[in-house]
């Protein structure tokens, strides 16, 4: 063991670690308070407040996934290029030829996951009733990270470039040219005309938008994948971090008064 | 429909590991409830039941077809002649509120325990059918396999403890969660159950990486159409709602609904009981509408949408062949059909030739009267006909805005199932039906 401790005893290792090991009661709170990424924790905790049959651990899986997701989706970048001439290719190429290939199958099955724990993590504070006050902000920010999530899983859905992935965009999108007034097959929207020109056409409309053309088409691969990799992620990354402020200034994770 | 290479290969494979799984799954709950030594019989039970499940494993790993245990033709071609979207929508319900009223008896272990094998069998006897297999076994539909099982653990959970929990309450005993309240540091306490988790859940996304190759299937083509077409899982119940809306209303405005009533929820639910632990007795109200909204209208069409729509969005029974030629009647009706044509037996209003924009607004509202009553009656009526009636006490409660705002939730949430009813039994297209404006409603 003297080889562990001339390590824990040289400058190196004590100008990372702002602590000594966790070993004593003493070290084991100022470990809590002095390390960056478990600062996120309180120091203590009710012990029916990590008692898994209570938390499902469902929040926390979420957000692993999340960052799961996150490193096996920089890695998928490497190999992807999203272009009508390359996304197909690429996906293959990742099915057939590359070493780890696998991380495609980690990615998307990491997402279907993500859907489903986000959907558990909501289930539980429902029926724990921890929405009630002090936390009703709180999941009104879990709401938009749901949607967040939804919106992170239908862009990226598109990436792959093969049947299933354009048709289920397309069905899907198809909805948001029946947006009242602002599609173009929208109830309301025959009334935006000024001098007999409609102002709200295939062109135009919500789901113009959306797809950046009539159809889902290059224009669309590349508006989701900028939204896939780019701006849900960060919108979701902002809202993570005052989703878990919240829970500690809320008064940490939910119990009977 | 599949080769014979296909089924042995992928089913009966799949379904050799799959008995074996419940078989080990019975032979350890067999031995823990034996070390117990209060659980003998059910002990005896379960090692028995693993027992059979070694035999139909090693049944699906014969080579031969033919020996692969699986459900009686007959029992399959009843489940397809009975079912349809009536009897699966109702059976579903039936079977909520079940669970729901005899919670105390399901939530037993032995009893859940018995539930879970039970469906756990019925699922591999389904799967030996290939027309069941090739459905289930896409690898998009794995997830909700798997979705619909951890609703039903983790339901389990809840419920188990929210009845023990009322229980404690109605004896004036403090709830299981405040029982437990004592400290610990997280270090090491949570942070290596965090850990554990993780490692958990790396190791369980590796084994499902590694056994199911992520699909891809042709290139894109916009000249190729699929049938069916169908939009990602997780919004095919939103896709089943087209069926009874118009896309205005079940893909845009219901959705926005659903979002916006959930984030209204922490403002509407003025019960201050229930913040913190399991219970359900002490809020039954939000516990119900809560359940409907996400099992009955969320999680169930989901499964239709996923497992039962087939091409051209038909119904088709679990084991049934998805034919693109299955025709399906459509006799429909609008309201303002069925009130001026088939009731008053005069042809529809319709403003003359040369009517004016104004005029012709004015023939379009006469002609939607009735449907434009009902909703008005629905809309606007019945919420403050409600607070003085069955809703009194949440109208004290609550105070004018915060009460209309609920009302009005529930009640655009349960034009859902009502349309669905209305469908059903008088076969009603659209209650309000403006072309005019796109406006179907």
């Amino acid at each position: 063991m003297a080889i562990g401790e001339t390590i824990r005893n040289s400058q190196i290792w004590k100008s990372i670690f702002r602590h000594p090991m966790p070993l004593d009661r003493r070290n084991r709170i100022v470990v809590m308070l002095t390390n960056f990424f478990l600062h996120l924790h309180p120091v203590s905790i009710k012990k029916q407040g990590i008692a898994l049959s209570f938390t499902w651990c469902m929040g926390g899986v979420t957000f692993f996934l999340f960052l799961v997701e996150t490193v096996t989706g920089v890695l998928l970048m490497f190999y992807y290029r999203p272009t009508l001439e390359w996304a197909y290719n690429d996906i293959l190429a990742l099915r057939d030829v590359t070493s780890l290939g696998i991380l495609r199958e980690l990615h998307r099955w990491g997402a279907h996951a993500m859907v489903i724990t986000t959907w558990l993590h909501m289930y539980r504070v429902f029926l724990t009733g921890s929405y009630k006050p002090p936390r009703e902000f709180n999941w009104v920010i879990g709401v938009i990270l749901l949607l967040l999530t939804l919106l992170l899983s239908f862009t990226g859905y598109l990436l792959p470039w093969d049947q299933l992935a354009i048709w289920a965009i397309t069905v899907g999108s198809n909805m948001a040219r029946a947006t009242p007034i602002l599609g173009y097959e929208g109830p309301g929207s025959q009334l935006l005309t000024i001098g007999g020109i409609d102002m709200i056409t295939d062109g135009s409309d919500a789901r113009f938008g959306l797809l950046g053309a009539r159809f889902v088409g290059e224009e669309t691969l590349n508006r989701f994948y900028v939204l896939h990799c780019i701006a849900i992620p960060l919108a979701t990354a902002l809202l993570l971090a005052i989703h878990f402020w919240r829970v500690r200034k809320d008064g940490g994770i939910s119990g009977p008064l | 429909m599949h080769s014979n290479g296909f089924f042995l290969n992928d089913v009966a494979g799949f379904l050799g590991g799959y008995y074996a799984f419940i078989a080990i799954m019975n032979g350890i709950a067999a031995l823990v409830l034996w070390r117990k030594k209060d659980a003998t019989t059910w002990a005896f039970v379960w090692s028995v039941f693993a027992g059979i499940m070694m035999i139909f494993a090693s049944l699906a790993l014969s080579g031969s077809k033919s020996m692969v245990p699986i459900l009686p033709e007959a029992i399959r071609g009843l489940v397809n002649n009975l079912s349809g979207p009536v009897l699966y929508t109702l059976g579903t319900t039936a079977i909520l509120v079940v669970l729901y009223v005899f919670r105390k008896f399901f939530v037993q272990p032995m009893v859940a325990w018995t539930v879970l094998n039970v469906s756990l069998l019925l699922l591999g006897l389904s799967m030996a059918d290939e027309n069941f297999a090739a459905i289930v076994m896409k690898p998009d539909n794995v997830p909700i396999v798997g979705l619909v099982y951890l609703l039903a653990f983790f339901t389990w959970v809840a419920t188990k403890q929210a009845v023990v929990n009322d229980e404690r309450i109605k004896q004036g005993l403090p709830v299981i969660e405040k029982v437990n309240d004592e400290k610990v540091l997280v270090w090491p306490d949570l942070v290596y159950t965090e850990l554990i988790c993780m490692i958990a859940v790396s190791a369980l996304l590796l084994v499902w990486a590694i056994f199911l190759p992520a699909p891809l299937e042709e290139p894109a083509s916009s000249v190729k159409t699929p049938n069916p077409s169908k939009a990602p899982w997780y919004f095919l119940g939103l896709q089943e709602m087209l069926v009874y809306f118009d896309p205005w209303y079940a893909g845009v405005v219901l959705p926005s609904l659903v979002v916006f009533g959930l984030m209204a929820m922490p403002y509407l639910d003025f019960n201050k009981k229930g913040n913190g632990y399991y219970s359900i007795e002490e809020r039954k109200f939000s516990y119900l509408v809560w359940q409907f909204g996400f099992f009955e209208l969320w999680i169930t069409l989901i499964i239709l949408g996923t497992f039962l729509r087939g091409p051209n969005w038909n119904f088709f029974g679990p084991f049934e062949y998805w034919t693109p030629y299955k025709v399906e009647v459509l006799n429909n009706v609008d309201l303002p059909q069925m009130f001026w044509v088939q009731w008053l037996n005069q042809p529809l209003p319709r403003a003359p030739q040369d009517a004016g924009l104004l005029s012709q607004i004015g023939y379009i509202l006469m002609r939607e009267s009735p449907g434009l009553l009902v909703m008005g009656v629905y809309l606007v009526a019945l919420p403050p006909l409600m607070a003085v009636t069955i809703f009194r006490g949440f109208y004290a409660k609550m105070g004018f805005i915060r009460y209309m705002v609920m009302s009005n939730l529930m009640l655009l949430m349960l034009t859902l199932p009502l349309k669905m009813a209305l469908r059903w039994t008088l076969n009603l297209k659209y209650i309000i039906s403006i072309p005019e404006f796109s406006l179907n409603f």
